[in-house]
């Protein structure tokens, strides 16, 4: 049997109690089950595809639940050349997730219109949804991708989850 | 065969039969290719006769040309195909700036539907009878006509709301091709040009 305790937390000490504070469990919760919204436009989705299937696993960082539906995902990542005609759709999508949700432009075309500067493409989907990660690559590489989700969960490590997002309720409390 | 450049004498024969019904305006051969300028206003019985009687059943493409600063300042032209002989016929026909329309062949090949739909969308050249004639490149409510000559590659700002926008993007002295002949991108590209 081993003798090695977890400093933190011992099951035998402190039975089902967990001390902490909330912002940290939340966010703890939240950055290791980011449901991706795959808006897959160009060539940038099968490095998407890729990153999702076996070589890469991206399920290792809690990310492998692809959601087709806007309204079960967390983060959309923005794969591709959004065209203007497209621009409307992706904003329509972004508007059906439900908060929180956050953003990752991946690679070049996403970020900045990429190599297309043309009347065709938007420049950069940050002028229509707020970015959280951009990704440099034309297409990034699925490490490229990883590495910008473990951007995305650090970032999410430092959010005032609770603060932020629960105003009413925070209002409630301290009067 | 591919190899040879001459104009079969079948597809030159095609050209005769049509020259004794309708008015040719010119005639040009090049690398074994047979191109007929005819007019527009015949254009819709003669592509009745080349499919019905000479057997040129399928449209390859419908294109558009746009000569900008000459009049007439468009051009479209239709690639046919006889499969049976294996010919091959380009059939031209101009159009001016000012009436800015052609005639549809849709009713003779469907395939001309998305064809002109995009000679619609890229050029502004309407064609009449079209039954669905919308856009289908850009989205519905772009007022642009973006291969036309006179627009420029970055697009022109414009704003349909709750439609669709678009903002002229930053070219900064692009567009970014290279090419070793003369002149600078500016000389080459007419449409990189800042033109008001």
């Amino acid at each position: 049997m081993s003798t090695i305790t977890p400093a933190a937390y011992d099951s035998k000490i402190e039975g089902n109690v967990i001390f902490t504070k909330l912002d940290s469990a939340i966010n703890w919760m939240r950055k290791n089950s980011l449901w991706p919204m795959p808006m897959g436009l160009a060539c940038c989705a099968i490095e998407l595809m890729a990153t999702g299937a076996s070589r890469y696993d991206i399920s290792r960082f809690g990310a492998e639940v692809m959601r087709f539906s806007p309204r079960q995902s967390d983060v959309m990542i923005v794969a591709g050349t959004v065209t203007y005609k497209m621009a409307l759709a992706v904003k329509r999508i972004w508007d059906q997730m439900p908060e929180p949700k956050w953003c990752i432009a991946m690679g070049a075309c996403a970020s900045s219109g990429g190599m297309y500067r043309s009347y065709a493409v938007l420049q950069g989907i940050d002028t229509l949804i707020p970015v959280d990660v951009y990704i440099s690559g034309c297409p990034p590489r699925p490490e490229a991708l990883i590495e910008g989700l473990l951007r995305l969960q650090r970032k999410i490590e430092g959010e005032h989850s609770f603060l932020a997002q629960k105003p009413e309720l925070v209002a409630a409390l301290r009067s | 065969m591919a190899t040879t450049l001459e104009v079969p004498a079948s597809v030159k024969k095609d050209a005769a039969a049509l020259a004794a019904k309708f008015t040719i305006v010119s005639q040009k051969e090049f690398r074994g290719e047979l191109t007929l300028t005819v007019n527009r206003a015949q254009f819709h019985d003669i592509a009745a006769f080349l499919r019905d009687q000479l057997g040129y059943t399928y449209l390859i493409d419908v294109s558009s040309v746009d000569h900008f600063g000459q009049e007439p300042r468009y051009e479209v032209v239709y690639e046919l195909q006889n499969f049976e002989r294996a010919d091959h016929l380009r059939v031209k026909y101009t159009v001016s700036e000012d009436d800015a329309t052609a005639p549809t062949v849709t009713d003779l090949w469907a395939t001309a539907d998305w064809h002109e739909r995009e000679a619609f969308d890229m050029m502004g050249i309407r064609f009449t009878g079209h039954p669905d004639l919308r856009r289908i490149l850009m989205w519905e409510g772009y007022p642009f006509h973006p291969l036309r000559k006179d627009f420029p590659l970055a697009g022109k700002d414009s704003d349909t709301p709750d439609v669709a926008f678009s903002r002229a993007a930053p070219l900064a002295g692009g567009p970014f091709v290279t090419s070793p002949t003369g002149g600078d991108t500016q000389d080459r590209e007419p449409r990189s040009r800042e033109m008001e």
